[in-house]
């Protein structure tokens, strides 16, 4: 896999996540994605970049333009140093929460990209990396 | 082992002569190609391989000295491919090859066996895989002629058709597979916003079989639909497929589905508050064919 | 502090979304539009959605909430011109809506809450069907 292009956005207020959608939304056109993947992936952006600050306390989104072969996709690793998901089975199941709201949780998120891998531990932090590939 | 590029050089007319005559008996399909086009593939390729060996030797036919043989020998195989050549028959032109090349080699090192044999065995080597590399060509440039067909398939057979003002039709022929109903799905939405209607009516007579996976793509587009305010309704659910759902233990609780597009236009009519009536006009005036006659 | 607007047509409040919001805007028209119904006694609510991009989860709970705040206060709302990408990504999201009634069009909407409304239907609705 090589790295194309990357840029690093902070999440540490709820305008933070604005500003996210919008850049993914940049970059998403800029690699042709069709309307409705744009969509998909500026929404997962924003599932998990307010994830992110909700739960995780603030963190960054990593945004990089990937290549595999003759594939390109838009790669986004969201990373906090919060308090880490102790149950990640329970938090991918639809409808799981531990805030307020509906909380979907990541299982939303997970059927918005390609690829989807979530590392966390308890008391470190927690890292979220998903791909849609063109 | 630059004999083996002398010996063809010097025997080149005489080599290429036999062995176009000698795939008239195997692979020449004259229907397919002319004979003026066959020479000159012919002697392009020899050519290239005459330069090839030179160049790098007959061993590694992926150096840069062999990329000309090898450009040329994907464009013979993608262009017969498309002509309708078999794969056996691409292969052919090459291996056939052989024979008039090996009495060439016999002829010149006729003196000494042990040179004779090592020349022999290095040539067939090396046009083996040159064989080899016009069969992958070949498959290559079949699997790009299937994925554009395909592609043509999928955007010929989900058109999105108006029934009346504010009610759609969307007949659906062949199987679903994810990648079409993506493409079906924004398609009905997209028609649903620039024509708003209200009221979309998905034929499924021309889908062969519903399974678990069709059924979920089904009703994420009527889903879909719904949160943007209109109506889906199935028809042309044929018995076995009505079989199908309750074994599968599908829920279509919330869909309305009907056995016959009609009584789906009838419905989706009626709830957006129409009727149709019978009135006294006809074809040719209100007495019919023979009220004519009385003028 | 910027606000999205809330205006009122008679016993309707029409609110229209054009800006890619921030949570604190959501929840300034969540406020807004409940206060209003309160001093306005409005009794339909329509939000039209047609320049929105992103609907997520939050906005989702957003539209919601205002659903059912203002059925509490005795307004029913409608959220007109959803996007299909947007209906595609919130379907595939496993959001619902519940709660929420939708319409195609901002006519559409104002028919849903009132009824066939005079002299707002486009004109080839007034040709009887020849059958």
């Amino acid at each position: 896999m090589s790295l194309l292009k990357r840029e690093v956005l902070p999440l540490r207020s709820s305008n933070d996540i604005v500003m996210a959608r919008q850049r993914v939304r940049q970059w998403a056109i800029e690699l042709h994605f069709s309307l409705v993947d744009q969509t998909k992936m500026v929404t997962a952006a924003s599932e998990l970049a307010r994830n992110c600050l909700d739960y995780g306390k603030g963190g960054d989104m990593i945004m990089e333009i990937v290549t595999v072969g003759p594939k390109t996709g838009l790669r986004l690793i969201f990373e906090d140093q919060g308090p880490g998901i102790p149950d990640i089975d329970l938090a991918l199941k639809d409808g799981f929460t531990s805030g307020n709201g509906m909380g979907l949780g990541l299982g939303g998120s997970k059927r918005l990209v390609n690829e989807f891998a979530i590392e966390s531990h308890v008391g470190k932090g927690t890292r979220i990396t998903v791909v849609r590939w063109k | 082992m630059s004999e083996l590029a002398e010996i063809i050089f010097r025997n080149e007319d005489q080599i290429r002569a036999e062995w176009i005559k000698d795939m008239g008996r195997s692979v020449q399909r004259t229907d397919l190609m002319s004979r003026a086009e066959l020479d000159e593939q012919s002697s392009a390729l020899l050519s290239a391989i005459v330069n090839g060996i030179k160049r790098s030797g007959p061993n590694d036919i992926t150096t840069a000295s062999w990329s000309g043989a090898r450009e040329l020998l994907a464009e013979i195989s993608s262009s017969r491919a498309r002509q309708g050549f078999s794969p056996a028959e691409v292969a052919t032109f090459v291996l056939s090859l052989k024979q008039p090349l090996f009495s060439a080699i016999r002829k010149d090192l006729e003196k000494s066996q042990d040179k004779l044999f090592n020349v022999i065995w290095t040539a067939t080597e090396l046009l083996d895989k040159l064989a080899l590399t016009t069969t992958e060509s070949y498959m290559t440039a079949r699997e790009e002629l299937i994925s554009r067909q395909q592609q043509e398939l999928l955007e010929l057979s989900t058109p999105v058709v108006k029934l009346w003002d504010g009610i759609l039709a969307l007949p659906i022929i062949g199987t679903l597979d994810s990648a079409r109903t993506q493409v079906v799905m924004e398609n009905l939405l997209q028609s649903i916003v620039a024509t708003n209607s209200r009221y979309a009516i998905i034929d499924i007579t021309g889908v062969p079989t519903v399974d678990t996976l069709v059924a979920q793509h089904l009703l994420k587009t009527i889903t879909a639909a719904r949160l943007m305010g209109a109506e889906c309704i199935i028809s042309g659910v044929r018995p076995q497929i009505a079989q199908t759902i309750v074994h599968l233990g599908i829920n279509l609780e919330d869909v309305v589905t009907k056995a016959k597009l009609s009584d789906a236009l009838a419905l989706a009519l009626q709830r957006s508050g129409r009727a149709v009536v019978r009135t006294a006009a006809t074809q040719a005036g209100s007495g019919g064919l023979l009220s004519n006659r009385e003028a | 502090m910027e606000r999205i607007p809330v205006l009122r047509m008679g016993s309707l409040l029409l609110i229209t979304i054009q800006v890619d919001m921030h949570d604190k805007l959501a929840l300034q028209l969540q406020d807004d539009v409940t206060q209003r119904i309160s001093d306005w006694g409005s009794t339909g609510v329509l939000i039209d959605i047609s320049s929105l991009e992103i609907v997520d989860s939050f906005i989702g709970r957003m539209l919601a909430n205002i659903a059912a705040m203002s059925r509490v206060l005795g307004a029913e709302t409608v959220v007109v011109g959803m996007q299909p990408a947007v209906a595609i990504t919130l379907v595939e999201l496993g959001m619902s809506l519940p709660g929420v009634r939708t319409a195609l069009s901002v006519e559409a909407g104002m028919e849903l809450l009132y009824g066939a409304v005079a002299g707002l239907q486009s004109g080839s609705e007034d040709e009887p069907a020849q059958a």
